[in-house]
């Protein structure tokens, strides 16, 4: 597995990739970021559709770290689309047969696969969290936002819980790209149909049911980003979360060692 | 990965092997083997299975029915013999994006293959200087050459090659087929697909035919000439006169078709004088009257019924 996760690394390492997942990424977390710090005592409020993080929260030893919580939506959809386009391009390209001629054990490739795309979201997560608590900790003295908890112990864990949530919601929409991109077997189609539902549906469901998002895949990868949040606890979110990335392994394992390949 | 291969005959044995796709048969219970060694040359038209029996060699589609062995491992266990076999299935496929280097250290990375071999095969496919350009900027000729770079990396005993010499300039082509050579000589088995049936009768010792996802012929090459009937092929100064000349041929009890402006006529080379003596009585004036044994692409037509 080691050798396929050294090949992929290959692939994934290009220059374009590596700086275009860190640009589209990056652009998310300084917006929100600067925009939470800037609008602080904005009555519209500082954070998503409108709800306001004071300086109660921002000062409390997790306050270095709540304003890349809040994009994990983002940052997971940078890694679903790079999942996805790096599962689905082999059939593109026709190059799976050749990386299976080479290493025909179909799950060892496909695990190796992950864990090369799981080390990159895990890059993707250390930048966007070390950018977004060095933006804050500038903004924090003009927004009159005290940092003293932040680098202490216990602040210090909270980076750390916090930055394995991210990580870990990261690696779920990356789960969701590999099946879209295995079923799909074409980057532009699980790319469109990931990025809608995403954005998109899962958003229309809540208008048609306010309980829809507690039990549907993405609402539940973002408030683990989040740590919880007022309608979904974080243990209902890790649980049904983590079902749903199994599940989604199961069918992209069976697909990946079962289908033929004929492209 | 095995290396132990066992010691065998054939390199490849295919017995009754089929491959079905709903109603439709890509391959019906193909039987044939290849002995350790030689060139053999995999021939039929477009969609007679070639690359189908291709894929369930390398693992890459089950089959529905019936059995395989590559070098002494049965197809179902790919994993112990895939790392001594070399195959370019369908055309050369590969990242667009990465150089043609890049790639092929994605495959030796994959298989275990020193990265030193990379630069070797570069030299070896005479893509010196370019390796370190993208893929998507190469010519067909020049992918075609990273392909066959990509299938010589494990330094495989056997080859498998699908089209190899597609896009090559004829230069390009002399190469591929001094390569094979090279390769055979070396004990290697080479499995080679193409279209240019020419190339494959002056390197193949053995000859794999499909019509309509059925073998039609495997065996050494020389079985297959020799049991084709001797052809006398005329043209005439006016080409409405090959119907006579037909007319004639049958009159005579020899079997003739017309094809591309000529006459092709079944029958002994010593006929051909007779025919000469008939046309001139017959007020036909012959431009050309040559006596011939068929060649693998005339042959390759009668048999597979292509043209």
């Amino acid at each position: 597995m080691l050798r396929v996760f050294l090949a992929e690394w290959r692939k994934l390492r290009r220059p374009v990739l590596v700086l275009g997942s860190l640009a589209s990424s990056l652009f998310f977390t300084v917006l929100v970021t600067v925009f939470m710090y800037k609008n602080i005592d904005n009555p519209q409020g500082n954070a998503d559709r409108g709800t306001s993080i004071g300086r109660p929260i921002l000062e409390s030893a997790s306050g270095s770290i709540t304003a890349v919580s809040q994009v994990g939506l983002f940052l997971g959809i940078t890694a679903l689309c790079i999942f996805a386009a790096q599962s689905a391009q082999e059939y593109t390209y026709g190059t799976l047969r050749n990386l299976l001629v080479r290493q025909p054990a179909r799950l060892k490739l496909l695990a190796g696969k992950f864990a090369a795309m799981k080390s990159f979201a895990l890059l993707i997560a250390i930048v966007n969290i070390s950018v977004s608590i060095a933006i804050a900790f500038s903004l924090s003295d003009g927004a009159k936002v005290s940092t003293a908890m932040w680098f202490t112990s216990e602040g210090l864990a909270a980076i750390g819980r916090s930055s394995l949530n991210i990580f870990i919601s990261i690696v779920y929409f990356g789960v969701l790209g590999i099946t879209l991109g295995l079923i799909f077997r074409s980057p532009i189609s699980s790319i469109s149909i990931g990025v809608i539902w995403s954005l998109i549906l899962e958003g229309l469901l809540f208008f048609v049911n306010e309980n829809i998002p507690k039990w549907t895949p993405v609402s539940q990868f973002n408030t683990i980003a989040a740590g919880g949040s007022a309608d979904i606890s974080y243990t209902h979110a890790l649980t049904l979360g983590t079902s749903y990335v199994f599940l989604g392994t199961i069918v992209s394992a069976i697909l990946f060692a079962k289908r033929d390949v004929a492209n | 990965m095995s290396t132990n291969a066992p010691v065998i005959n054939n390199a490849i044995e295919v017995h009754g092997l089929t491959k079905r796709y709903k109603n439709l048969a890509a391959l019906s219970e193909a039987t044939f083997s290849v002995p350790t060694g030689t060139i053999c040359g995999f021939v039929g038209p477009n969609g007679a299975g070639k690359t189908t029996t291709i894929r369930m060699l390398l693992g890459l589609i089950t089959p529905t029915e019936g059995s395989a062995q590559v070098l002494g491992f049965p197809v179902s266990e790919p994993e112990k013999y895939l790392s001594l076999v070399g195959a370019m299935i369908e055309g050369p496929a590969f990242y667009p994006a990465l150089t043609g280097i890049e790639n092929l250290r994605v495959l030796a990375t994959m298989g275990d293959i020193p990265q030193e071999r990379v630069s070797e095969l570069i030299d070896l496919v005479g893509l010196q200087g370019r390796g370190g350009d993208k893929y998507k900027t190469y010519s067909l000729g020049m992918k075609q050459r990273l392909g066959i770079a990509a299938a010589l990396l494990p330094n495989p005993q056997l080859l498998i090659l699908d089209e190899p010499t597609n896009g090559l300039d004829p230069e390009g082509i002399q190469e591929v087929r001094d390569l094979i050579k090279k390769l055979a000589s070396q004990g290697k088995t080479i499995f080679v697909s193409s279209h240019l049936l020419s190339e494959l009768e002056i390197i193949s010792e053995y000859i794999v035919m499909l019509r309509k996802g059925e073998v039609v012929f495997s065996g050494p090459i020389g079985d297959l000439l020799i049991a084709q009937k001797p052809t006398i092929i005329v043209k005439t100064e006016v080409v409405s006169d090959l119907e006579k000349v037909v007319a004639i041929a049958h009159a005579a009890g020899h079997p003739a078709v017309i094809r591309h402006g000529e006459a092709h006529i079944e029958g002994p080379h010593e006929w051909a004088a007779t025919l000469n003596r008939s046309a001139f009585e017959a007020g036909i004036v012959l431009s050309q009257l040559n006596p011939t044994t068929p060649n693998l692409e005339e042959t390759f037509f009668e048999m597979t019924g292509a043209r």
